[in-house]
């Protein structure tokens, strides 16, 4: 082996160590930082584990002292629980089903079919889409209570069952599609309401997907609205519920981590189920 | 056989009804035009119907509300500008707003300079690049109202990790971070910040991906080292990013809410308290609907002039690709 060559394989084995460095400390600088951002998350699991003493412990530490499942229990004694949850995955539930439905049949009659009037309705949508909800809170709670939908399901779900936004982001998706398969329907004397629910709607389901799981995550994590809706607990959603519930004096706060643990739960099983295509939606259309 | 070759469309062609037929056709498209218009209106008629009564009616109708006097006993008495005026002689009014502008320019620019820095980290290719990736959007799917209840006690001065932890490293906060009045700010701002950047950081990501190869090579070629490939190629290919990120994040922001309700309700001393916080006290605890409805259309001013102030500032800087 010459000189050179034994110089040359010096050097390609200091390079390789160089970028497996590079590498090792870019996966700590990014383990540490996922480790920060989980902190709030990890605690709270934690926490939703441990006993009453050694939650009042001094110092607080990270990791339970001692392991127990009472919280689970308390949560379903102390709060209605039970109660929260359904109504929370009703209150979700029906708005994403509800709101897809419309939402896609409105984007729809924007993006393809033509009648007067299109391009005014298309204006006002993109109008409705830049005001704040909150300027809607006062009105929309003044014309609750006349029709006495407080503190009722019907109530928290009517006033979202169709959403700008939504409208939008459908004739956006539709605007995408070929026009050959409806054009073929068309000519085979199909109607407009065949057309759109076996050929259109079919198509649709990567944006619906989308769509869906954003509505059905802002609604099950929304504070503000079921806060105002509810003046009964009792029908109340879990945000809702549960910090209405924080800080009253009898109820533990590891009763209340269990309840939060328990009200993360499905949201983030659906969200590492279909992580890729859920952030893949935000990324290309900045769903929010 | 093809169909135009059957005899009876042959047949049907010789005919002499060619008049006939092209008015056929016409009354064809015609009813089909019809049935169009119809059927549009058929599937937009929900949807409209919902807007109108629960998006367009309480619209108009906090705007006619905020030249009233209006609490829940008495009908809503009209006051002309009265709420106005209040909302100018008000020193809470002007705390909120305040305090909105703090906490939205405050979170708004470190959450776009985090966001960009942490995407382009984590575009290089690194082992745990996808659990760093899934660990910063966690936050963003999960509800604010819910995670804040964990982060006011990490935050409690006497049984708080992170109050514990801080002054063990030197962080010294004599009464406890959502007690002290200059530091509630600073710890909703924080929560703020945690709960969105995964959003920001995808977008960015998006658009890092979406920028040529091309201009890197020929910037590499020229001897550009990493910062200046960045400050040259990077970050002005990015501005479209950079825009839309801060207008939406602006937008949030002003509207802040969540945390602000479970951390602090607005206090110590009124110095977390937002316009929307504000409105949830003036509109829902105190029962003044007319005030609370000005200060809704406060809001909108707000965000109306922000957006706009965003757009023209970007678009003058915003590079073409």
């Amino acid at each position: 082996m010459t000189a050179a060559s034994q110089g040359r394989i010096a050097r390609r084995g200091r390079m390789t160590v160089r970028i497996g460095v590079g590498k090792t400390v870019a996966a700590l600088v990014a383990l540490s930082l996922a480790l920060v951002f989980l902190l709030p998350i990890i605690w709270m699991a934690f926490a939703s584990f441990r006993t009453i003493p050694d939650l009042s412990t001094f110092p607080p530490t990270l990791f339970p002292r001692g392991w127990t499942l009472d919280n689970y229990t308390q949560v379903f004694q102390d709060l209605p629980f039970a109660r929260l949850y359904l109504n929370t995955t009703l209150f979700a539930g029906i708005v994403t089903v509800g709101s897809l439905f419309l939402d896609s049949m409105a984007g729809y009659a924007l993006a393809r079919l033509d009648f007067p009037g299109r391009r005014v309705i298309f204006v006002v949508v993109i109008l409705l889409l830049l005001l704040p909800f909150q300027v809607t809170l006062v009105p929309l709670y003044v014309l609750m209570h006349n029709l006495g939908l407080v503190n009722t399901l019907a109530g928290l779900v009517l006033p979202r069952i169709s959403n700008a936004f939504g409208i939008f982001f459908m004739r956006q998706f539709f605007l995408g599609l070929p026009k050959d398969l409806e054009d073929a329907a068309r000519v085979d004397g199909a109607s407009e309401w065949r057309i759109f629910a076996s050929v259109v709607l079919p198509l649709a389901r990567p944006a619906l997907l989308t769509l869906g799981l954003f509505y059905f995550q802002t609604n099950w994590n929304d504070l503000l609205w079921p806060l105002i809706m509810t003046n009964d607990v009792q029908d109340a959603t879990l945000p809702a519920g549960l910090s209405l519930f924080n800080g009253e004096h009898n109820i533990h706060y590891g009763v209340i981590m269990a309840g939060a643990v328990l009200s993360l739960l499905p949201i983030v099983a659906l969200f590492l189920l279909v992580q890729r295509s859920f952030v893949q939606g935000i990324a290309t259309t900045g769903v929010k | 056989m093809t169909k135009t070759n059957t005899p009876a469309l042959r047949a049907g062609s010789l005919r002499p009804t060619g008049p006939a037929r092209s008015s056929d056709r016409a009354g064809r498209s015609r009813r089909g035009a019809v049935s169009q218009r119809r059927a549009a209106w058929t599937f937009l008629a929900p949807s409209l119907l919902v807007l109108a009564v629960f998006v367009v009616y309480p619209i108009g109708q906090a705007l006619y509300l905020s030249f009233t006097n209006y609490s829940v006993l008495t009908p809503p008495e009209w006051a002309g500008l009265d709420n106005y005026v209040k909302l100018f002689s008000d020193p809470a009014a002007g705390n909120a707003i305040a305090n909105t502008l703090i906490y939205a320019s405050a979170t708004t620019v470190a959450s776009v300079v985090l966001a960009l820095l942490i995407a382009v980290f984590l575009n290089r290719r690194f082992p745990l690049r996808g659990f760093a990736r899934t660990a910063i959007f966690l936050p963003y799917i999960t509800s604010l109202g819910v995670v804040s209840i964990a982060w006011s006690y990490l935050l409690n001065p006497d049984i708080g990790l992170l109050s514990y932890w801080g002054r063990v490293v030197g962080i010294p906060v004599r009464t406890g971070w959502l007690v002290d009045p200059n530091l509630a700010m600073v710890a909703v701002i924080l929560v703020g910040i945690w709960k969105f950047l995964g959003f920001y950081v995808v977008m960015y990501l998006a658009g890092i991906q979406s920028i040529p190869s091309d201009l890197y090579e020929a910037a590499a070629i020229d001897g550009a080292g990493p910062v200046r490939r960045f400050v040259s190629v990077t970050w002005p290919l990015l501005s479209n990013q950079t825009l839309f990120i801060a207008v939406i994040a602006t937008i949030t922001n002003a509207q802040a809410f969540d945390q602000i309700y479970v951390m602090t309700r607005g206090g110590p001393f009124f110095k977390t308290e937002t316009l929307v916080m504000m409105m949830y006290r003036v509109g829902f605890q105190d029962l003044d609907f007319g005030y609370a409805s000005a200060l809704a259309y406060v809001l909108v001013a707000l965000l109306a002039v922000l957006s706009l102030a965003q757009v023209r500032f970007f678009s003058r800087r915003a590079v073409q690709y």
